[in-house]
């Protein structure tokens, strides 16, 4: 093992210092700083993407009736405005004691309450976390509107809606924990996209120029493979660094309140950074790792970018799926993302957006190193059988026999 | 002298192989090869192109795995283990064309356990020691393919290696630097180190080796010696004599080829005494005899054939 680690270390080293230190690296920092300048330039692109928040569920605590046509409102405007977010109502039997409904309402987790309206059509009062000239009491008020309309037939009439501010709200701080467990995932998986996909082609070099012999006479394959990895993986953290920088610069400048305007995530930011580091580091290393074997097998530079189509559309399935669990990290799908390797970081990004618990972080990257071991493993393993010619003679994606002067000549 | 190559108390062969076989497909690159190279002995693969030779020594080093058979390299069954001891020059040089010669060096022993500080200093002295001091700072694309080979193969050695395995080492260099990587082999050898080069050169095999192995289609034709190997076949006797005809014509084997007044006919059993005594008792009237041993070129005819011999090609002789 040690010897393993110092062989990697060799490999590493000199595949870290090739790439950092050549001109083209400056251009590999500078390349994703561009949006960065465009956000600069044109702004509020983060106040845009929190405002358009999940649906909001608002309890309503009055009469059977009122709420059925406050609910047929709500369904004539929604079928009106098809596909526009609209508010969720949900009706709750009014209490005696309401303001104690209110607050256990506000706080309930299933599903969250971003605020509860009650009173009645006729003096209806609404107490919640919401923004005093927001989307959520444009649409209750127009709602209400539409109610008494139909109650009367004429003019509306009645009070205007009464509205209490609060600081939060559990349908609050979900609707901006779901907004920071995508916007995690996002990241993770913009900045994997942009760095894993060049694992694909990290073998060519030592392929065309026939050092790849030199290598494996004198170390491991594995050795080869986690030194490549990881020397890769320690330039995209250089580059990251830049461009968190960058990024920090752009919000301190445009958010009102600096980072600090943010929605906090479940575990508290210092934690979640660090989460965001560790799961940026597991998914480049499971999906580069997959990424390094598969491009190891390519013998130009043609096949990588042949192989570089359907392996970006494996990234966006994998995507997809890790953030369909968001906001519901303890459903099927939710586990089944934090299982599935290949999606974990990305799901358990969002769950620690959502949801305070620790141990399952630590349960699932010792989860994700086990297989990054196990890819890379394959991946050697699959690289000196097909490549190397050390094994069984077939090409895993081809059908053409290998010779003896195809192995390492390609 | 940089190393001092240590035996293993008991160990008598730095590389033994016992019925080594590969297949690639339906083609069978290596069958049975069995080896045995004494410790510090320069020893040469000798074959033509196809041989197999390429695909025996990398499955000697463990780059490939062998269909069947075992191998031992300084002592332990599998070749990585023993990775740091060794040194290799591939048939196809490579080197990253970005990297300066001294980074390439230090790189190549830092590969094999070599700390790259200790080198790249090695690396300076080195290519002083092969008149390229003015290059170590340059990178590898600048340099010429000779000198790159040069690079390559002070590479191989920087670390000290116990054994060194050659893979067509020659070929593609002058003759100058031809004959200055003999003169590297030889010093390493001295030094202690065990050395194995291929080569379809047997000139080279021949001024080089204490022993060889010689391959055709994949089987060991011959291993041992060199002088084992050419004492297999008679030595050769050339002579011309004054007199067309004689009595001494009955010394004469009748398998001799005749040009003339001149014979040539490999030397009988008896010795060249009895064949003297015939010719001059005869009155043969002796104007020329030369009793030539057997060059390895032809021990390689006898026991490789003609077409192993045909396949080598003409550089086989005259050297490249």
């Amino acid at each position: 093992m040690r010897e393993l680690i110092r062989a990697a270390y060799v490999i590493g080293r000199r595949d870290f210092t090739a790439t950092v230190f050549s001109r083209s690296f400056l251009l590999f920092l500078l390349g994703p700083l561009f949006p960065v300048l465009m956000i600069l330039v044109f702004g509020g692109i983060g106040s845009r993407v929190t405002s358009e928040a999940e649906r909001p569920v608002i309890a309503v605590a009055m009469t059977a009736d009122d709420f059925a046509r406050l609910r047929d409102a709500h369904n004539q405007v929604a079928g009106a405005f098809a596909g526009a977010p609209m508010v969720t109502l949900e009706r709750v039997e009014p209490q005696a004691d309401g303001n104690a409904l209110q607050r256990r309402l506000l706080v309930r987790q299933k599903p969250p309450v971003l605020g509860v309206l009650d009173g009645s059509l006729a003096a209806p009062r609404f107490v919640g976390a919401v923004n005093a000239d927001g989307t959520t009491l444009r649409q209750l008020r127009f709602l209400i509107d539409q109610a008494r309309l139909a109650e009367t037939s004429a003019k509306p009439g009645g009070r205007p809606l009464l509205v209490t501010l609060t600081g939060r709200s559990a349908g609050s701080l979900s609707t901006a924990r779901a907004l920071t467990a995508r916007a995690g995932q996002a990241i993770l998986f913009l900045l994997t996209i942009l760095l894993a996909g060049m694992l694909l082609s990290q073998l060519i070099e030592e392929k065309s120029n026939k050092v790849i012999e030199i290598l494996a006479a004198a170390v491991p394959v594995d050795a080869i493979f986690v030194g490549k990895l990881f020397a890769m993986l320690m330039m995209s953290l250089l580059g990251i660094a830049v461009w968190a920088t960058a990024g920090a610069a752009a919000i301190a400048i445009y958010a009102t309140h600096g980072v600090g305007s943010l929605p906090p995530p479940a575990v508290g930011w210092p934690i979640f950074l660090i989460l965001v580091f560790i799961y940026f580091a597991m998914s480049y290393l499971l999906i580069g790792s997959a990424f390094l074997g598969i491009g190891a097998q390519a013998s130009t530079v043609r096949e990588v970018q042949t192989l570089s189509m359907p392996v970006t559309m494996a990234q966006v399935v994998i995507f997809a799926f890790a953030s369909a669990a968001v906001g519901q990290s303890d459903s099927f799908a939710g586990i089944a993302a934090a299982a599935f390797p290949l999606s974990s970081p990305f799901a358990m990004i969002a769950r620690a957006a959502e949801s305070p618990e620790i141990w399952p972080h630590l349960v699932a990257i010792v989860w994700q190193a086990l297989w990054v071991a196990l890819i890379l493993r394959l991946a050697a393993r699959l690289f000196r059988r097909s490549v190397l010619n050390s094994g069984p003679r077939r090409k895993w994606w081809r059908f053409r026999k290998a010779s003896p002067s195809s192995a390492l000549a390609r | 002298m940089l190393h001092q190559a240590q035996i293993p108390e008991g160990a008598t062969y730095a590389v033994e192989t016992c019925d080594l076989v590969k297949d690639f497909g339906e083609t069978r690159a290596v069958d049975g090869v069995s080896l045995r190279v004494p410790y510090g002995s320069i020893y040469g693969v000798l074959g033509p192109n196809g041989a197999g030779k390429t695909t025996m020594l990398r499955i000697l080093l463990g780059i490939i795995d062998p269909t069947s058979g075992t191998r031992c390299l300084l002592g332990r069954d599998q070749p990585i283990r023993a990775a740091r001891e060794v040194g290799y020059l591939p048939e196809e040089r490579g080197l990253y064309p970005s990297m300066q010669c001294r980074d390439a060096i230090g790189f190549m022993g830092a590969l094999r356990g070599l700390p790259l500080k200790e080198g790249r200093k090695r690396a300076d002295v080195l290519m002083a020691g092969h008149g390229l001091s003015d290059w170590t700072r340059k990178p590898v694309r600048a340099l010429s393919k000779g000198m790159a080979q040069t690079v390559q193969l002070l590479g191989t050695i920087v670390h000290n290696p116990r054994l060194i395995v050659l893979d067509e080492p020659f070929s593609g260099l002058d003759a100058i630097n031809q004959g200055k990587l003999e003169a590297l082999i030889r010093r390493e050898a001295e030094g202690g180190a065990t050395i194995i080069f291929s080569t379809h050169v047997i000139a080279h095999a021949e001024r080089l080796c204490q022993r060889i192995a010689i391959i055709a289609d994949g089987k060991v034709a011959f291993e041992g010696e060199v002088d084992e190997a050419r004492n297999r076949l008679r030595p050769i006797v050339r002579l011309k004599t004054r007199a067309e005809d004689g009595p001494w014509r009955a010394a004469i084997p009748a398998s001799a080829r005749r040009d003339g007044r001149e014979w040539t006919f490999e030397l009988p059993e008896s010795g060249p005494e009895p064949l003297l005594e015939a010719l001059i008792e005869g009155g043969a009237g002796i104007e020329t005899l030369a009793i030539e041993r057997p060059g390895l070129h032809d021990a390689f005819v006898a026991i490789a054939g003609d077409s192993a011999a045909r396949a080598m090609g003409r550089d086989s002789v005259e050297e490249e």
